[in-house]
């Protein structure tokens, strides 16, 4: 798999993402710059990562979503190319229209870094094909604006149709939208994550990229990265 | 000279500066002629107690800095030790003081950033953070909104330039209800091959500001952090910084770019007293001159002076000096991270410091005798007062209702709020997270080495006795980080206290020293690197003034060579839990005796060093060996508190046996004894048989299984239990 990563200033989790992949795929990803006009020749994926584009100064994402890059990373979506975009890479997805709803402050108004479970609600895609769906993994999260929101008709739709990818529960896959403990950003229906209406653009909050190692606490996050292996070079 | 003096410089003005009559004296016979308004700030700002140590400097010499692991010890940015396969930690902890009570939020946030460019300035790139912070009492109205600006502070800057916040400590106590401690540390990974120093060479070389532009804020910061509080702190709220950690965040790529490159001389982050510290620092470390031209400084104010220009604490700026012929393949290197990068001047042989600014000489001063004959002083000292002797103790408790009191008490609860605000995860290198293991454990990347990192000390040990504290702050750093199978490697001191002019206050200082001193050598556990906040008081309306309880916050550092090999607290069902180390059942001092009995009396508990050290060797080999699978040092609150508190951390709880002591339960149970660990082991017995070859004192307390704490009385409390507890004390103070 030839994978690529989108670094823009202030970009931090670019290196975590980079060692996910690269213990997947055993080839290091290439990092583009977002100053560049173009993808790198035969990418198969492209991963938004984590961090603080910009600083988040206007709002998270906001500016990222018009750097110069991204008419290249438009230009592989609309060809069905697969993009993972992780915290602040879900946020700039969203900003850029490549995914519906916006990211808002936490309900808690305060940054979140903890461990958190999610449950997978729709097995079988490039991100989703090594769990089935039910499955709850856990994954850290460290992020200050997880809070998931989208209208009414979009919520309805992403239900509709199957397009929310993850939600936050509890360790044993219990689902409460309205308890800060289980839902800890006050995401609408606890979604964590979304995918576009191809299933081939997945947008998350939390950091599977941080827990593929059984050194750091374990390896729930690395079904994500050997399924899109899989999905994307097969 | 300039004309454009907003005042006469006199003997007046100089004491506003903050410059004695002596010093002022100094000055003239320096100078050979009156100092520009200019000249005036400069030397009021290095020979400032934050810039020039003039109180401590003497007693600083006396503590052990060098092993044969350490590569630069104090002196430079931050102290480097050798770690092995050709790789160096480089690491530091700084004080924010001042500011964070001013401005909680910036304060702490600007602290953030500054250790971190004391550290990324030698080349290393920053891998984690820790912070010690003090607050005072919790019932204080004041103390919520400095905890909450504080933590947000922290978290605001630590997050967004993506270096994972790992470890530290909170406390709370009286003493800082109006003077807070942020403590902040970093810790960084650089080749041994790539370090860089300060000291400017090359005659004619370029000097070249990289960074943010340079505006009003923070002018005279390392002043205002050299003085007492009075009524009116708020007030200075200008001379704090503003920070912008986005901004960082690319000087510390661009920085270490150009690092990878041949084209810098020396390098030295702007700090305290900005541009003139680092010019005259750099320079005179060099046995150079310098001539800077203001005018091509980038500046985000107009109509801005020299004197502000060069007092300026803006943040996030680097001074530079290239190679010849290199200004342009680094400038690239700015452009590309989209930063300011001036080229301000060069270096001279004149040996003096040149400031010009709209064609002309602002200052012109030597820089030989700026340092040298910067002031030193010698304090009187006067013995602290003895804390009360303790009276004879009844229980009136009972040992389950202790426990449960103290695991939820201030000092000792969790502190999951605080450190859930901070990211410890991003860089994919977290070993083990905040309160999983003694020391945060980071690995490092592409090595199976890892690094234990911690921060500690005791005030209240401190306050009872000054130089038992000190030693004891160091050997609980040895001992967190031989908890976790790490050989300990150097420290790093954050030395707070009160007023040096207070004799009493200068007596603390110089015990802690001593204490420090003699715990450093019995452990091999050098200081390499460390900062020094005095006056740190807070004066009354009625014109009284409190100082701080003594705190040398100490930051350890060690070295696993396999992390893997690495324990935290969590056990396993079907260990023998085991006690090692002497038990006495001291609770002079304790926080069994503040939180139950409201006493704060006796002597703190004696530390062994021989047996400190015999011991810490005893643990690490059976860690590193596999015998030892989970560990914890006992520290606050006892033998007790740590079997809860590693019950809490894992899914097997712990059933206790009957002590046979021979001493009173809450003694045993929650003395504060030094030296000492509890471990689990697969064979207790056996653990025992080679305790008793090594000398160490060892007992077994009971073994893992069940999923809470069955106390020696049979009545089990739940892990559930234990944690609501535990983590109800945040939440209350700070959610409500």
């Amino acid at each position: 798999m030839k994978a690529a990563i989108v670094v823009f200033p202030g970009t931090n989790r670019e290196r975590d993402m980079a060692i996910a992949l690269r213990g997947v795929t055993g080839q290091a990803p290439t990092m583009v710059w977002h100053r560049d006009t173009a993808l790198p020749a035969g990418v198969d994926l492209v991963v938004l990562p984590g961090g603080f584009s910009y600083g988040d100064y206007l709002r998270c994402g906001a500016m990222a979503a018009h750097a110069p890059i991204m008419a290249a990373i438009r230009e592989f979506a609309a060809k069905g190319g697969h993009i993972l975009g992780v915290c602040n890479g879900f946020q700039i997805l969203t900003e850029a229209q490549l995914l519906p709803g916006a990211l808002l402050r936490n309900a808690s108004l305060r940054f979140l870094s903890q461990d958190c479970f999610l449950r997978v609600e729709r097995d079988g895609t490039a991100f989703t094909r090594h769990w089935a769906k039910g499955d709850v993994f856990r994954t850290p999260m460290a992020h200050g604006d997880g809070n998931y929101i989208a209208g009414a008709e979009t919520i309805r739709m992403l239900e509709e149709t199957g397009r929310v990818a993850f939600r936050y529960v509890s360790e044993t896959g219990h689902l409460d939208a309205g308890d800060a403990r289980l839902n800890p950003n006050g995401s609408m229906n606890a979604i964590a994550g979304v995918f576009s209406e191809n299933l081939r653009i997945c947008g998350m909050m939390p950091h599977p990229e941080d827990l593929v190692d059984p050194l750091m606490g374990g390896v729930d996050g690395k079904p994500l990265f050997t399924g899109l292996v899989e999905a994307v070079v097969g | 000279m300039s004309a454009r003096l907003s005042r006469p410089v006199d003997a007046e003005l100089a004491r506003e500066f903050g410059l004695t009559a002596e010093e002022y004296g100094n000055v003239l016979s320096i100078m050979g002629r009156t100092p520009t308004f200019t000249e005036l700030g400069i030397f009021s700002v290095m020979w400032s107690e934050h810039c020039s140590y003039k109180s401590s400097r003497a007693h600083l010499k006396t503590l052990p800095t060098t092993a044969p692991w350490v590569i630069h010890g104090p002196g430079e940015n931050a102290g480097v030790v050798d770690i092995g396969h050709g790789l160096a930690a480089i690491f530091k902890m700084e004080s924010h003081n001042h500011p964070s009570f001013i401005e909680p939020y910036q304060g702490a946030a600007t602290g953030v950033g500054g250790i971190l460019r004391d550290v990324f300035t030698m080349g290393a790139r920053p891998i984690a953070n820790l912070n010690a912070l003090r607050f005072g009492d919790p019932n204080n109205p004041q103390t919520r909104r400095i905890v909450d600006g504080v933590v947000r502070g922290v978290g605001g800057y630590g997050n967004c330039v993506g270096v994972p916040t790992v470890g530290g400590e909170v406390n709370f106590h009286p003493a800082y209800d109006g003077n807070p401690l942020v403590n902040a540390m970093t810790v960084g990974v650089a080749r041994q091959d790539r370090i860089f120093l300060s000291a400017a060479a090359g005659i004619g070389n370029p000097v070249i500001y990289v960074g943010s532009k340079t505006g009003r804020d923070g002018i005279h910061g390392a002043t205002m952090s050299s003085s007492e509080f009075d009524e009116d702190a708020l007030a200075k709220r200008p001379t704090v910084q503003v920070g912008d950690p986005f901004v960082e965040k690319l000087l510390i790529e661009a920085c270490l770019e150009l690092m990878a490159t041949d084209a810098i001389v020396a390098i030295q982050d702007m700090g305290a007293a900005g541009l003139t510290s680092s010019s005259v620092e750099m320079a005179g470390k060099g046995g150079v001159g310098i001539d800077l031209d203001l005018d091509n400084v980038p500046q985000r104010e107009r109509g801005m002076t020299a004197y502000e220009m060069m007092l300026s604490e803006s943040q996030e700026r680097m001074l530079i000096v290239l190679r010849p012929d290199r200004t342009e393949q680094a400038r690239a290197i700015f452009d590309k991270w989209e930063l300011d990068f001036a080229v301000i001047g060069h270096l001279t042989d004149t040996g003096h410091i040149v400031i010009r600014h709209r064609g002309e000489v602002e200052a012109d001063i030597p820089l030989a005798p700026l340092a040298d004959q910067a002031p030193v002083y010698h304090r009187p000292t006067a013995p602290a007062q003895k804390p009360l002797p303790m009276e004879p103790i009844i229980d009136p408790v009972g040992t389950e209702q202790a426990l449960l009191r103290l695991i939820g008490c201030p000092d000792l609860a969790s502190r999951a709020w605080v450190y859930n605000q901070y990211d410890s995860t991003v860089g994919g290198q977290t070993v083990r997270r905040p309160g999983a293991a003694d020391a945060a454990i980071v690995k490092v990347e592409d090595t199976q080495i890892g690094l234990a990192l911690t921060t500690d000390c005791t005030p209240r040990y401190c306050r009872a006795d000054a130089r038992l504290g000190g030693a004891q702050a160091v050997a609980e750093a040895w001992r967190n980080i031989t908890a976790t199978g790490a050989r300990p490697l150097a420290v790093t001191d954050n030395l707070n206290f009160g007023s040096p002019e207070k004799p009493e206050v200068m007596g603390q200082f110089v015990d802690a020293i001593a204490g420090m001193g003699e715990a450093c050598r019995a452990l091999d556990f050098p200081v390499v690197s460390g900062n020094v906040s005095l006056y740190n008081e807070t004066r009354a309306p009625d014109g009284t003034s409190q100082s701080i309880l003594p705190t040398p916050a100490i930051g350890g550092l060690g070295v696993l060579e396999d992390v893997r090999k690495a324990v935290g607290l969590e056990m396993p069902e079907g260990c023998d839990v085991m006690l090692l180390g002497e038990t006495k059942g001291q609770l002079g001092q304790s926080i069994w005796l503040r939180e139950i009995l409201g006493a704060q009396d006796g002597a703190p508990p004696t530390l062994d060093l021989a047996a400190e050290r015999r011991n810490g060797d005893f643990v690490r080999g059976l860690i590193l060996d596999g015998t030892v699978i989970a560990c914890h040092d006992v520290a606050d609150g006892g033998v007790l508190v740590a079997v809860a508190e590693m019950v809490m951390a894992g899914q097997a709880g712990c059933v206790l046996d009957a002590p046979q002591s021979g001493m009173r339960p809450e003694a045993f149970w929650f003395g504060e004894d030094q030296s000492r660990y509890i471990v689990a082991v697969r064979d207790g017995a056996a653990l025992a048989t080679l305790a008793g070859k090594a000398g160490v004192p060892c007992r077994r307390l009971g073994h893992s299984a069940g999923g809470g704490l069955t106390l020696p009385n049979g009545s089990t409390i739940s892990k559930a239990r234990l944690c609501a507890v535990h983590s109800e004390f945040f939440p209350r103070l700070m959610d409500r």
